[in-house]
């Protein structure tokens, strides 16, 4: 991060980051190495590596079909006040934090003003790192629409979506209310964690008064990429996850399963999408003393390749006959559910231990689609109710956003079409 | 209760850099014919010149009254730089004192009470000395004021609860523990800037340093609320207590205090409530902490109030927003009182501490833009 207010030659310096990142950016949705020209000769780099920054206006939200990034810091926001005209300037005042962060500009007048008088506008700590793909998504709760006593705070009843719903209770649920829901949400992804937490850390500050963080996650290691030249990640269970995600380049999928369309309306979701976070506990010590052939069993796959069974390399078609019928990968398969997909997005966190000394460790499921309904909802019906992973995994915490589409510039911000 | 810190208000640095060296004529370089006479009589106190260079300034005294009579040299914002008490009718006295150069007030007081028959003079040198709106001045004083009054008010408050502790009351003592706090929380940056009475009166037990005694309330709590018998060295503990804190109270009109002194302090009075009070950690064993919560944020709101008339005119709408926000706090911790306190707050549940801890953090954020909008003089 640049701090603007500083210096001339690292104003300079913003300059030539600001250059990289577009190239890069466009080059990020397809490959995982570039070519960085100029100061940085024909080095050839991962787009991880090159610290670049994505761009943050577009008709989609950056952060859901761009490239998984390796860090999360996920926040659930409450609203606090009443009053509409102090939630849209605060957004107003997020929209345009957000679009400085993720270009690698500092918040404000900077980490280092020259007000010694008053704490500076930026924290400070991405000073000196680069913007590191850093993306911001925002996301609207059934809260801001309609609080949990059924008051309509800011006059937005009639615009909650149809597909925002409450989610259903799945069996096997065990939702802890303090990691649960939010009016808004904030996902902060990032190749580098400290740039990530600077940003979510830097909105709710600057959010103070107006929304106070309810619930927040961080996630290291994606479970799923956007990418699937790629190799597949793993999850905490040690198999690969999201070998047939939905690619961030396939428009055709993301136009059908991802972006809601005109006619699902309303309007000013259009462009948008809906994500659903589910924080997912695994068991981490008896599956890691569950048999590999159990493991391999519950999963469909085997955990060295990832190959279906009955097949021989991971991206072979799968048969799901040949899985057991409680299999995870045969029950969430798009032919068990209707051909309901969903691009996930989730990682692997780990929160320190338990208290019992066993990890609390999972899955920070992420997942974007065109609606619940027919999405995630069919799947995870299908899931809770037979899933032979149920055995290692709980659900403890739940949250259903709706995704509004792209800033378009920079008198755009973060809900002008709902609030407009 | 603070860790060791830099002080807010930084009074010790005040006292190092003006010396006051009352008393001590005979070290004087001075010249006599450089004396400032200061002639003083019931009703009145004339100084012979208002001008005069900075250093050492020797001050000669005469009361002419029939009263016994005081004489102080007050800097901007009522800081005493120097005083001698009991100078008896018809007698003369020299006062010397060290002054940077800038703005002073030389003050008889007949009958040794009140604000005094005051004159305006200045020590003129190559020391730069800023220009202040004199209507921070005027807060600064009338601040300087209020925390001398809480300190007036908290001695028999602390009386009334020490004595219950010598009585072996322990009924009575845990009744007036809280009271007994209340003007100490509202002031707290004042008194934590003598750094050395903090420690001794409102440390808490992990505060302690290797080899420190604990002593002052908290030691008395834990006393009160957690043994449930009061010992012998409770009782030495309670009359230290007082002590100390005559100490603070004697001490206040001395305190540095500055508009972004106070500013500041009201900050970091939110900043004790949003580590120690929304926690339950600083009233770990009786559970008071909305009460010193209370009087955290009254302080804080009282600098705010005095602060306000010059902010508001700088920054309209960082008023507007603290004007709203000190109500919407004020409003939450109503809904907390009992009787002429508040509940315990162990039977405040997690999700409405949080509840606070917001409200504190939503105030709290553009309070510490205050210290900018009282200072920052446009260039």
């Amino acid at each position: 991060m640049t701090d603007d207010a500083v210096t001339s030659p690292s104003r300079r310096a913003l300059i030539g980051w600001g250059g990289a990142g577009l190239a890069l950016g466009a080059a990020a949705a397809g490959g995982t190495a570039v070519a960085l020209g100029g100061g940085d000769g024909d080095t050839t780099r991962t787009v991880a590596d090159s610290g670049a920054a994505v761009p943050f206006y577009g008709a989609h939200q950056a952060g859901i079909a761009t490239a998984v990034q390796d860090r999360l810091h996920f926040a659930a926001f409450d609203v606090t006040t009443d009053d509409r005209d102090a939630l849209i300037a605060m957004l107003k005042e997020w929209t345009k934090a957000a679009a400085r962060m993720t270009q690698g500009h500092s918040v404000g007048g900077g980490a280092v003003s020259d007000l010694a008088e008053a704490p500076p506008d930026d924290t400070g700590e991405a000073l000196g790192l680069k913007a590191s793909r850093l993306t911001l998504t925002i996301g609207f709760g059934p809260g801001l629409f309609e609080d949990k006593k059924g008051k309509d705070r800011f006059g937005l009843a009639g615009r909650r979506p149809e597909g925002l719903i409450d989610l259903p209770a799945f069996p096997g649920d065990n939702l802890d209310a303090a990691r649960s829901d939010g009016d808004l949400c904030v996902q902060a992804c990032a190749d580098d964690p400290q740039v990530a937490v600077h940003a979510i850390r830097n909105l709710a500050r600057i959010g103070m008064g107006t929304v106070a963080i309810r619930w927040s996650q961080l996630g290291f290691g994606k479970t799923s990429s956007t990418t699937p030249e790629a190799q597949t990640p793993r999850n905490m269970m040690g198999f690969k996850d999201g070998t047939r995600n939905i690619p961030g380049t396939d428009e055709a999928a993301l136009k059908k399963h991802v972006w809601v369309g005109g006619k699902a309306g309303p309007d000013w979701l259009v462009g948008g999408s809906y994500l659903v976070a589910r924080r997912i506990r695994m068991h981490i010590e008896t599956w890691d003393r569950t048999s590999l052939k159990e493991q391999e069993d519950i999963f469909g796959r085997d955990k060295g390749e990832g190959a279906p069974y009955g097949k021989q390399r991971e991206r072979d078609e799968p048969n799901l006959k040949a899985m057991l019928p409680d299999a995870h990968v045969r029950l969430a398969h798009p032919d068990s559910n209707g051909g309901a997909r969903l691009l996930r997005r989730g990682y692997s966190f780990t929160d320190g231990t338990d208290g019992l000394g066993r990890l609390d460790a999972g899955l920070f499921f992420l997942a974007y689609q065109h609606d619940v309904r027919d999405g995630f909802v069919t799947v995870q019906r299908n899931l809770a109710r037979q899933d032979a992973l149920n055995e290692y995994i709980q659900h403890v915490g739940s949250a259903l956003f709706a995704v509004p589409p792209g800033v378009r510039d920079k008198d755009d911000w973060w809900g002008r079409a709902l609030f407009s | 209760m603070r860790a060791a810190r830099t002080s807010v208000v930084a009074a010790i640095s005040a006292l190092t850099t003006i010396t006051a060296v009352a008393g001590c004529a005979e070290k004087s370089d001075a010249k006599d014919s450089d004396a400032v006479q200061v002639t003083a009589s019931d009703d009145t106190c004339e100084v012979s010149k208002t001008s005069f260079p900075a250093g050492h300034v020797k001050l000669a005294v005469e009361n002419k009254g029939s009263k016994v009579t005081e004489v102080y040299v007050y800097a901007p914002g009522d800081r005493i730089v120097t005083e001698r008490e009991n100078i008896g009718p018809h007698t003369k006295t020299t006062i010397n004192a060290e002054v940077k150069a800038g703005s002073y007030e030389i003050a008889c007081k007949p009958g040794m009470k009140g604000h005094g028959i005051r004159q305006k003079v200045s020590a003129t040198g190559k020391g730069k000395v800023a220009k202040r709106d004199p209507r921070l001045d005027k807060a600064v004083a009338a601040y300087r004021t209020y925390a001398q009054t809480q300190a007036d008010e908290t001695l028999p408050a602390v009386e009334k609860f020490t004595d219950a502790i010598k009585k072996g009351d322990l009924k009575a003592a845990k009744k007036a523990y809280a009271p007994s706090r209340i003007g100490w929380e509202r002031t707290e940056p004042v008194a934590e800037s003598f750094g050395d009475i903090d420690p001794k009166v409102d440390v808490r037990e992990d505060g302690l340093e290797k080899g420190q005694k604990w002593t002052g309330w908290h030691r008395l709590e834990k006393s009160l609320w957690q043994d449930k018998k009061i010992t012998a060295a409770d009782k030495d503990l309670a009359d230290l207590l007082v002590k100390d804190l005559k100490d603070w109270q004697k001490r206040v009109g001395t305190a540095e205090i500055t508009p972004t002194g106070m500013a500041n302090g009201a900050k970091e009075l939110l900043d004790e409530v949003q580590t120690g009070k929304v926690t339950g950690e600083e009233e770990r064993y009786s559970h008071t902490d909305l009460v010193d919560f209370k009087a955290n944020v009254e302080g804080a709101e009282t600098s705010y109030t005095l602060l306000r008339p010059v902010a508001s005119q700088r920054k309209p709408a960082l008023t507007k927003t603290l004007d709203k926000e000190f109500k919407a706090v004020d409003k939450l911790l109503d809904g907390y009182r009992e009787g002429d306190g508040f509940v315990s707050y162990d039977t405040v549940s997690k999700a409405d501490r949080k509840k606070l801890s917001d409200a504190v953090n939503a105030l709290a954020e553009p309070l510490s833009q205050l210290a900018a909008a009282v200072v920052v003089v446009k260039k």
